[in-house]
């Protein structure tokens, strides 16, 4: 890949892309295959993944055997750059001390932003999930239904590469012949997992990541996903030509320098500069949104934070894709006598309903897979199974004291024994030492299995983020204030989640390691733990009650577009991140139409 | 009444807090984040790193001494691999303990006071320091402090430094290569295919694709 250009910018551009994740990534790749000048702001340094992945270290070689630290929030391989909780110089505030009452916001100051170090778990959102209130009453609906993003599921998975299958269970889609690549081999904890939960009647199936188990289908596709385009075609086809499939070794959270996984910086960014119609300035911290005397957006200003400079780019649209809650700092910080109170901000909405996802996690130690004999165990460093919500009809029927669901994530097997691998050996020993102890080891590596619940969170008029009335970052722009508060909903799924996985880990002849939490407001992981936060300036049907319509255009400011999780309007139990590069694609179609119909 | 216990004990607690101290008074160890000599948010990633190659290790000799007998004391050399100290555990302690974050920085006195402690009990029961005792010597401290839950309250904080170290000897000792080689781990090697387990391990677990 080319490298990014730091320099000053040229004139003319149709498009400025703020944020190079998966939003940003998606819009840019769509914008630039369709033909538009765009110049992509990203706020972190430039990132080469074919350079700078750590693929096969191991742990000793790194400091304190890689495990986490404040700088290194994942451990010290994570492919995350000056990011984490906290970023220096860019603080964010918090509205109390209550514990509960607070968000962590994950930020990754580097070119392709978070996608560089995700789970890969790409779940499409199901028919309920953009209607939720008109099943339970609860939250709000989107103005789409699934029919309207599922072509460009179709299109994500096909492009990015997703592993799965198609069960054809309630509320989780199938996608059509053609877009899902085949599941890896599952683990000996995977099959186990999958018969005692089964026995439990929860059903265990095919997990979806965006890793590719084969090369991706560089005859067909290319047509597919850009029919009428040859240009588009062409350049697509080499780029899923030059990706290899998984190697069935090292961690995706670590990134792939062999462009395996989907990562921004290998699979968008790529045939989008490749197209000539691509610049990337990085190091560029976005502060606002200038309106123009006619009402529109007429560029951005940003601050070069090599130099400390401020430059202004214009440009005749403005995405937004800076993360949910970047993106509405922005907006916040972009005041004018137009608009007080912060661009396209006329709803009063931007920054409410801030939304994670629900998390609690339980594990267990596991007799049956004690001793096993030495396996490859790498597989595709990600979930091979996982368990879809599967209790919808009980909730139909009343049976749960809660709205909505989650699904279940979990993990066992021969991993790569790091510093944390044999932590909980102590209570299962009664503190052997000695020969002993490395007897010990070798029994009990590989039977633990840990389980991890991913919930959906009902939006609430009490989490939500401001602009705090003093505190500046190092750039001196004003930085976020945080408001949060689970409901019962959230904290009761939570309990649940607790009491499933305990469930299955005794129908495993497993014990349980830990206290199993009753109380779901212990049991639930704290906000922005999950790094699904989403909302903040949802779509919606009017201008009222929402900051963009269904293409994720705002209301107030035509050429203005927020094309990443902000724009959500409920936050499902599937990952996020597959349905932002859906509706990040399906709004930069939009754009490309209003521009060639000159409307933009 | 102070008797020849308690003194050799204070003697001892107090050698080992002087390094803190003085870290302390130089404004270290209270040092708010992002630390001042941490490895900082953008590390080269694919370099190798050694103990003391990011901030600079501060055990003595004496303390290293006794860290090297105690941790070989936790794993130590059998027909499958070698003891702790032979793969770096102790530069790997010594990096933990000096580090400048707040995990470590908890743990530094607790291991400082512990191997003070471990030294002192050793002189008191066998008038030598614990390196310097024999294997069932050693053994004889260790079984009283191996276990909290078991420990007696005289050795509760001595059995709470064990578990910390004994931790921190087999985080450090099977995180290593020999460590996985020991363990079976085969894993980290490029293929071109994964099948998963073998159908005959599936079948004697009463597990498979059909279950």
């Amino acid at each position: 890949m080319s490298p990014p250009s730091t320099s000053a910018t040229k004139n003319g551009y149709d498009v400025i892309v703020v944020g190079s994740g998966a939003a940003g990534g998606q819009s840019a790749y769509t914008l630039c295959m369709e033909g538009a000048k765009v110049l992509m702001l990203e706020a972190g340094r430039n990132y080469v993944p074919e350079q700078e992945t750590p693929m096969f270290q191991t742990p000793d070689q790194a400091p304190l055997r890689g495990v986490s630290t404040p700088e290194k929030d994942f451990g010290f391989y994570d492919a995350t750059i000056d990011g984490g909780w906290t970023v220096p110089g860019e603080p964010y505030v918090q509205s109390t001390e209550d514990p509960h009452g607070r968000f962590a916001w994950w930020r990754a100051r580097m070119l392709g932003g978070r996608t560089n170090h995700w789970g890969r778990v790409s779940l499409r959102n199901g028919e309920y999930d953009f209607k939720p209130h008109r099943r339970d009453g609860l939250g709000f609906d989107w103005p789409i239904s699934y029919e309207d993003v599922a072509p460009y599921y179709d299109k994500v998975e096909r492009l990015i590469g997703v592993y799965g299958t198609s069960e054809g269970l309630e509320n989780t889609p199938n996608s059509p012949e053609g877009c899902l690549l085949p599941p890896p081999a599952p683990l000996v904890s995977d099959y186990l997992v999958q018969q005692r939960a089964g026995r439990l009647g929860i059903p265990i199936v095919a997990g979806h990541r965006a890793v590719l188990t084969r090369q991706l289908d560089f005859k067909r596709s290319p047509a597919l996903l850009h029919p009428g385009n040859l240009k588009a075609q062409k350049i697509i086809a080499e780029h899923m030509r030059q990706r290899a499939a998984c190697f069935w070794a090292t961690d995706c959270g670590r990134g792939c320098s062999i462009r395996a996984n989907y990562q921004s910086t290998t699979v968008h960014l790529p045939p989008a500069l490749a197209t000539g119609n691509l610049d990337i300035v990085t190091n560029a911290m976005v502060s606002e949104v200038l309106l123009g005397r006619n009402g529109l957006a007429k560029g951005v200003s940003y601050i070069d934070k090599i130099s400390g400079r401020q430059h202004v780019v214009t440009a005749r649209v403005i995405v937004l894709a800076a993360s949910a809650c970047e993106t509405v700092r922005i907006l916040l910080n972009s005041k004018s006598a137009q608009f007080p109170d912060g661009l396209a901000n006329s709803s009063g909405k931007v920054g409410r309903y801030l939304m994670d996802t629900v998390g609690s996690s339980v594990s267990g130690q596991v007799p049956l897979l004690e001793s096993l004999p030495p396996l490859n165990e790498d597989g595709a460093s990600g979930e091979a199974f996982y368990g879809p919500w599967w209790l919808y009809q009980d909730q139909q029927k009343g049976k749960l004291d809660f709205a909505r669901g989650y699904h279940i994530e979990f993990g066992g097997g021969r991993r790569m024994p790091n510093f944390g691998t044999l932590r909980s050996l102590e209570s299962l020993t009664g503190g052997s030492y000695g020969k002993k102890l490395k007897d010990d080891a070798r029994r009990y590596y590989g039977s633990f299995v840990g389980f991890d619940g991913r919930g959906e969170m009902i939006p609430n008029e009490n989490s939500y983020c401001e602009i705090d009335p003093k505190v500046k970052d190092r750039w001196g722009i004003p930085v976020l204030r945080f408001h949060w508060q689970w409901s019962e909903h959230e904290t009761r799924q939570a309990a649940h989640m607790q009491k499933t996985f305990a469930g299955v880990i005794e129908a495993m002849g497993g014990k349980v390691l830990g206290a199993v939490k009753t109380d779901g407001a212990e049991a639930i992981a704290p906000g922005g733990f999950i790094i699904h936060e989403v909302g903040g300036a949802r779509m919606g049907e009017s201008r009222q009650t929402s900051v963009t319509n269904q293409w994720c255009q705002t209301w107030d400011v035509k050429n203005l577009f927020l094309n990443d999780g902000a724009v959500f309007v409920s936050n499902a139990d599937k990952n996020p991140t597959l349905t932002i590069m859906a509706l990040a694609w399906r709004a930069s179609d939009h754009i490309v139409r209003l521009m060639r119909r000159k409307e933009l | 009444m102070t008797d020849r216990r308690t003194t050799i004990k204070w003697m001892l607690a107090a050698a080992a807090a002087i390094p803190l101290l003085d870290r302390a008074a130089a404004g270290e160890v209270t040092a708010s984040l992002p630390a001042p000599n941490g490895y900082g948010s953008d590390p080269n990633l694919t370099k190798v790193y050694r103990p003391g190659d990011v901030w600079p290790l501060t055990l003595t000799a004496a303390q290293r001494r006794t860290a090297t007998a105690l941790c070989n004391v936790i794993l130590p050399a059998d027909d499958r691999s070698p003891n702790a100290e032979s793969v770096g555990v102790v530069d790997f302690i010594d990096e933990w303990v000096s580090a400048p974050y707040p995990r470590q920085l908890a743990d530094r006195p607790i291991v400082l006071e512990g191997l003070a402690w471990t030294d002192a009990e050793a002189l008191l029961r066998f008038e030598k320091y614990f390196a310097d005792l024999d294997t069932p010597q050693q053994h004889a401290i260790c079984d009283d402090i191996c276990y909290e839950p078991k420990a007696e309250a005289k050795f509760a904080r001595a059995a709470q430094f064990f578990a910390r170290y004994r931790s921190l000897t087999v985080g450090g000792f099977y995180s290593t290569p020999t460590g996985h080689k020991d363990l079976g781990y085969i894993g980290n090697v490029p293929s071109s295919r994964f099948d998963g387990p073998p159908l005959a391990l599936l079948r004697k677990l009463g597990l498979g694709p059909s279950s």
